[in-house]
């Protein structure tokens, strides 16, 4: 008779076979998309240029002033006798139309343009998911009103919308303080009016799902316990639709810094002297063939932001959702 | 499909009333479109009076929203401010298709707008073709040649151009086909405008003009769809009857483009209705960096004159044609796949 000895396993090997948190588990799948990853690198980076590069490269003395100005004051100098300089040593960027520098102006612009497609994403998420959910989890007429808006909202393309509000709603909000800095009124206007325009897709999404997810036994149980409608809502049923709204707000942001673009370009969105992306391509079409850095390092800086966000999002689609094979 | 299409336009009868009410109230912040005519504003109050009562901005705005909704005709308005109305209106509203007169030039808004269209139908049509042919073309070439160099090339570039926003690809096609080729001696391309005023408006001229808007606004949309029609072809190489149709000894090309593309363009002919909207939007940036004199750069210009009987025109011109669009898509889509059903 053989005894069979079972392999011992040490203490330390048992520890390696520990069931994976839901996190290690996304960023494995999140950490096979090599695009991905090296976007995510890239996105650091661009966040590292945005957040400590003014340090760098945001000081000097203002001519016209003779004063010495460090961070955004520095973005903001005009020295006219210097305008429209092509990049040299002082200004690897060139200098724009009234000689402010576009090194220190893509910094600035860049924390703007950022903060515009985070916040607008915000009020996209808070809107798209109340109205999904709303709709999904009461159905009925609630949700053929709900839905009904929402196609009314998608009936105009997004683009008019957000001209035809960032000219009724711009200029009615003052300047405030945040963060220890001085937003002009319009970088609040064009968060609400992007965020206001952009949740339609989120809202279908969400309330797809939570049409699905409502039919479930666990719903029905909570529902027998007699658990309150909001909690279900925000305890059961959104919890488990996370996945989607990550995806889609990551891709916003993409879309709401290109949106934030497209109608500060036409005029209509961030107002200077506060610098966006999109408002340093406003005026350059007319120095098209004289000054070309006018428009191509901010017109970079948002193109590298978007193919980052893009795919960024697209590992996290892959991450968080494992059955999805798309591969676009 | 009779009940459907019903049902459809029925829902979409409140949506554009409702779209309208609200762009029009939106509109009423723009600020005074009085005061927006520049060098032409009456300098005298009084006629700055006299002519808000002739365009009908004194009323209330529940009354302005009617009269452009239902027009005036049947009712009598004060024209000579004595509180008294004794003109008749002449207003016929836009239910009966009268859009009103911009407030600018006294122009009826349909005919600024019809003198517009057939410009921006021109490029979009020809932008349409232009996204449907690339994409097929290097959609299918890249699912045949699966990780080949031109594939990985390609999926290269199609990253980039998707995250292309369209002032910088204008500007960029701008600065290196007109501005770089004439400095090197080579035939450069336009910039803006429709057509060389000295040479007149001949198709040649239209058709050169049109190359740079063209690649700018199509483009992106090549770079999203190909990637689309790529995925979607490999799904349908990889099934059974696609091997079956091999292993009878059909030619690889016929079953590609026969068995397989038929397939696998399906979802693809939702995608391009559902772009309209896209598109003439994307046509509101490219008209105006081009200078192009279509619908896109009306919009653009009454904007800055808050000229709001355009604006509401070209608004609820392109809301029919995005409600039209889609419901031509949902029609084709039935049609050319017979496993959907709509219902």
């Amino acid at each position: 008779m053989t005894t069979i000895t079972l392999p011992e396993t040490s203490a330390s090997e048992g520890m390696k076979n520990q069931p994976l948190t839901p996190g290690q588990l996304m960023w494995r799948r999140f950490r096979k998309h090599k695009a991905a990853l090296f976007a995510l690198g890239g996105m650091i980076v661009l966040l590292l240029y945005i957040w400590l590069g003014g340090l760098v490269f945001s000081r000097g003395i203002c001519v016209p002033t003779g004063e010495f100005l460090t961070a955004e004051a520095y973005a903001n100098c005009n020295d006219t006798a210097q305008k429209l300089q092509p990049p040299s040593r002082e200004h690897p960027f060139g200098t724009d139309t009234i000689g402010r520098d576009i090194l220190a102006r893509t910094i600035y612009g860049g924390q703007i343009s950022l903060t515009i497609g985070i916040f607008a994403v915000i009020v996209e998420v808070i809107v798209g998911v109340l109205v999904g959910a709303v709709a999904g989890y009461f159905g009925g007429w609630v949700d053929d009103v709900l839905m009904r808006v929402t196609e009314a909202m998608l009936i105009i393309p997004s683009l008019f919308l957000l001209i035809v509000l960032s000219k009724a709603i711009g200029g009615s909000v003052p300047e405030i303080q945040f963060l220890g800095r001085a937003f002009s009124g319009s970088v609040v206007v064009i968060i609400l009016v992007i965020g206001f325009t952009s949740w339609m897709y989120l809202a279908r999404i969400v309330r797809a799902n939570v049409l699905s997810l409502k039919e479930m036994d666990y719903i029905s149980a909570s529902r027998a316990l007699g658990v309150s409608d909001a909690r279900i809502i925000f305890k059961h049923l959104l919890p488990n639709t996370i996945a989607p709204i990550i995806v889609s707000s990551t891709l916003g942001v993409a879309n709401a810094i290109t949106s934030e673009a497209y109608v500060s370009f036409l005029g209509l969105g961030v107002q200077t002297p506060t610098a966006s992306w999109g408002n340093m391509l406003d005026s350059a079409v007319k120095y098209l063939q004289t000054a070309p850095w006018l428009w191509l390092f901010p017109g970079l800086m948002i193109m590298l932001t978007v193919l980052c966000i893009n795919f960024i999002g697209d590992g996290l689609r892959d991450a968080l959702d494992p059955r999805s094979t798309r591969n676009i | 499909m009779v009940n459907y299409i019903i049902r459809r336009i029925l829902q979409s009868i409140p949506q554009l009333f409702l779209i309208s009410l609200v762009l029009f109230l939106l509109m009423q912040a723009f600020g005074d479109p009085i005061a927006s005519l520049g060098v032409r504003t009456p300098p005298k109050p009084a006629d700055r009076e006299r002519l808000r009562r002739q365009l009908g901005l004194d009323q209330p705005v529940y009354v302005q929203y009617v009269v452009w909704l239902a027009g005036n005709d049947w009712m009598k308005i004060d024209m000579d401010g004595d509180g008294v109305p004794e003109t008749p209106g002449k207003r016929l509203g836009v239910l009966r298709g009268d859009f009103g007169n911009s407030l600018i030039n006294k122009r009826p808004v349909s005919e600024l707008v019809t003198e517009r269209l057939p410009n921006t139908l021109l490029l979009m049509g020809v932008v349409e073709i232009v996204i449907i042919v690339f994409s097929l073309a290097f959609g299918v070439y890249s699912a045949v040649r699966q990780y080949s160099l031109f594939d990985n090339l390609f999926t290269g570039f199609s990253f980039i151009g998707y995250a292309m926003p369209i002032p910088l690809l204008a500007l960029l096609l701008m600065y290196l086909f007109s501005i770089n080729f004439k400095e090197w001696g080579l035939p450069y391309l336009p910039t803006v405008g429709m057509f060389d005023p000295q040479v007149g408006r001949t198709p040649g001229q239209i058709a050169l003009h049109m190359i740079l808007p063209v690649v700018s606004l199509s483009i992106i949309s090549i770079a999203g769809y190909s990637r689309y029609v790529r995925s979607s072809m490999l799904e349908v190489l990889g099934l059974d009857y696609i091997r079956t149709a091999r292993a009878k000894g059909l030619q690889k090309h016929i079953v590609v483009i026969r068995h397989a593309l038929r397939n696998a363009t399906l979802p693809f002919v939702t995608l391009i209705g559902l772009d309209i909207p896209f598109l003439l939007a994307g046509a509101v940036l490219t008209e105006t960096i081009f200078a192009w004199p279509g619908t896109g750069r009306l919009f653009v210009t009454s904007i800055s004159q808050s000229d709001f009987p355009v604006l509401m025109g070209i608004l609820m011109m392109t809301g029919l044609a995005v409600v039209f669009f889609q419901l031509v898509t949902d029609i084709a889509y039935s049609f050319l796949d017979p496993r959907i059903r709509i219902a």
